[in-house]
């Protein structure tokens, strides 16, 4: 059993700050096909399409009938733990400072025998579940659960490694005015998060949901408009060093195309709100962020963006809007190159139209609130790089993957 | 009359013309009216930095600033509304600049309006003034002092669930202004000329309304009104000269003689 992760003391401030260490992280172009998977929180190992034979560690070429043709395949990720053992020692700079360090053989199901980390509940010669993870340096690693959760099993430090849990850490929501802002700080609260701080703009405009912001349990209102430079940088400033995930719930959602629609005010509210303010967060609290990657139990560990799904392809109903979603997509794709050298996750999470004002005439499904915010914090407790939250979202992505140019047209109506 | 510029110069300099700035400082935090969201909006002022000193630019400091032209306290051109669309040089760029240079009364209110938000100016109100201070000369601002710029940021806005209840004058009055009394502008220290809400008289926003139909102009956000007296300063408000401009940020001055305050 884990034992239960301990609240940190307050840091002494005269102490210095341990720089962030990655494991090695090179892995080759077939080999990213586990760290797409990993992304996703999902478990795929290539599959032979002329032999049927399961592979790990991914190849080119079928060790057993030598087809090149080896797809990752979503596997069923039971097995057993035939061998473990621990290293106490390495010249391995990251595991130096984390050993002892369990590591063992699985044989899985599927047939393949994999080497893998080993939670601390998973036991030699027992059933074990394999999750493909993303460790410090967002390479895709395999880590043994125990086939049943185990109390207090996320707290165990090896798998906190390759999560970004809320517990204990300090969490920024960018905008309470927004019930998706309303209900993230209630989730993230409810997972533990010893600080969760709510930026506000203009706090001379009321807004329906304030009291209730006001009366979650340890939710601290502090001025930020992500669309004033000035108000970024003194948050950042002020409380930047005890802010380990980023959430930034700043929305912008009209209707409206690109040619339909008049003049260019609105289009430059969204970038402003949503691109330029991404980069103000980015910017502000990216090096930060970076810096304490590996700050002790709250260590800076997320930043996480919410995407409409339509940044990866166009809704011309809501047009401009999809394209300053895209342009936001972009540039965390740049944040996560950054961020990576600290161990700070760019956690994507990308829904459908939600249900809220600004969809009101659209057609359910759509994604609640709560429904996003609980997603965001199950994808931080999983270490989860991409998610899809509600049907719209994963009807988009699978379209996408399938005939993107069948999309287009079919979004056109 | 040969007039002594160089007098007016000198009184200045001394003092015995004092300078009253009636301007909020362009800032971040300054309330910009709210409108319903799906309207288009007035930009409140933003600021970045292009250098400090710094590797973007080694010996200067300086910032690229945006911002509508109705941020702050500001200018309102005839141009800005329907009424005053088509007469001529009624935008910030063409308005005689001459005309940016005008005499004020101040009618203080702040009294009334401490009691109630939605005090509305009357021209019965206006006449007891009058009848205190002596008629309003043609060709005047008339600013309305109600301390509506010491509040917070809260209170100035003073939104609540049915829109802003912030004072402001009567359709009537300013008719009167515009027609018996041939005012100059109306100033204000809310965040606009019009009565908080102004929406529902008739017509809707009478002191845009009237004002710019005949061709008189708008200032609001503005401050220290409690420094000037009833009658006697002179205001200079010279908005930028922006191309077919409805208004414009800017620095609104009043001078006062050294007697009067």
């Amino acid at each position: 059993m884990i034992e239960p992760l301990v609240r940190p003391r307050r840091k002494n401030p005269l102490k210095r700050t341990r720089l962030p260490l990655r494991p090695q992280g090179v892995r080759s172009r077939t080999a990213h096909g586990l760290t797409a998977a990993a992304a996703e929180g999902r478990f795929a190992l290539q599959v032979c399409l002329d032999c049927n034979t399961v592979i790990y560690p991914p190849r080119d070429a079928c060790p057993s009938c030598l087809s090149a043709r080896l797809p990752f395949r979503d596997l069923a990720r039971g097995g057993t733990l035939i061998a473990e053992t621990t290293v106490r020692t390495t010249t391995d700079p990251y595991f130096r400072e984390r050993t002892p360090w369990r590591v063992g053989t699985v044989k899985l199901d599927v047939g393949p025998v994999v080497v893998a980390h080993l939670h601390g509940d998973a036991v030699e010669g027992g059933r074990v579940r394999l999750e493909l993870k993303l460790d410090k340096s967002d390479s895709a690693v395999v880590m043994a659960l125990p086939e049943k959760d185990t109390e207090n099993m996320a707290d165990d430090p090896h798998l906190r490694e390759m999560t970004c849990d809320p517990k204990f850490r300090r969490v920024l929501i960018t905008d309470g005015r927004t019930s998706v802002g309303q209900a993230m700080a209630k989730a993230f609260s409810d997972a533990g998060a010893s600080i969760v701080f709510v930026g506000l703009a203009d706090p001379w405009k009321p807004f329906s949901g304030m009291d209730d912001l006001r009366k979650i349990e340890r939710v601290e209102i502090v001025p930020l408009d992500v669309t004033d430079s000035e108000s970024v940088t003194e948050l950042a400033e002020q409380n930047g060093a005890r802010i380990d995930i980023v959430v930034n719930t700043a929305e912008h959602i009209r209707a409206g195309g690109i040619v339909d629609r008049h003049g260019l005010t609105i289009a430059r509210e969204e970038i402003d709100v949503r691109y330029l303010g991404l980069l103000r967060l980015a910017q502000a609290f990216g090096p930060i962020l970076r810096f304490r990657g590996a700050d002790g139990v709250n260590s800076a560990t997320a930043f996480v963006n919410l995407l409409s799904v339509h940044a990866l392809m166009n809704w011309p109903a809501y047009g401009s809007y999809s394209a300053t979603e895209a342009a936001c997509l972009s540039a965390a794709q740049c944040m996560r190159a950054e961020l990576r050298p600290g161990g700070v996750k760019v956690v994507n999470v990308f829904f459908g139209p939600l249900e809220t004002e600004w969809f009101q005439t659209v057609p359910p499904p759509k994604v609640t609130p709560a429904a996003l915010a609980n997603a965001v914090v199950r994808a931080l407790q999983h270490g989860l790089e991409d998610v899809f939250v509600g049907d719209v979202a994963e009807d988009i992505r699978q379209r996408l993957a399938v005939n993107p140019k069948a999309l287009e047209r079919e979004m056109a109506n | 009359m040969t007039v002594d510029l160089m007098a007016f110069a000198r009184a200045v300099a001394n003092g015995d013309i004092r300078v009253i700035d009636l301007t909020q400082t362009l800032s971040q935090e300054f309330p910009t009216i709210v409108l319903p969201p799906e309207l288009g909006q007035c930009a409140p002022f933003r600021m970045e930095e292009v250098s400090r000193y710094d590797e973007r630019g080694p010996a200067w400091y300086w910032n690229n600033i945006s911002l509508g032209e109705h941020t702050g306290t500001h200018f309102d051109a005839p141009i800005h509304w329907i009424s005053g669309k088509d007469l001529p040089n009624n935008a910030v760029d063409t308005i005689n600049v001459a005309q940016f240079i005008a005499p004020a009364v101040v009618i203080d209110c702040s009294r009334e309006c401490a009691a109630d938000p939605d005090f509305a100016l009357t021209i019965p109100f206006v006449e007891q003034w009058e009848a205190r201070h002596g008629k309003i000369e043609p060709r005047s601002w008339v600013l309305l002092r109600t301390d509506w710029s010491k509040q917070t940021y809260t209170d100035y806005a003073a939104l609540r669930d049915d829109g802003a209840h912030t004072p402001g004058p009567e359709p009537a009055v300013v008719k009167w202004f515009v027609e018996q009394r041939d005012v100059h502008g109306f100033g204000t220290e809310t965040i606009g000329t019009d009565f908080g809400q102004g929406q529902h008289f008739n017509p809707p926003y009478p002191a845009h309304f009237y004002m710019h139909g005949k061709g008189r102009f708008g200032l609001q956000c503005l401050t220290n009104l409690h420094l000037l007296p009833p009658k006697g300063a002179v205001i200079i408000a010279a908005p930028l000269k922006i191309k077919q401009g409805s208004g414009s940020p800017l620095r609104v001055l009043a001078l006062v003689a050294g007697g009067d305050v």
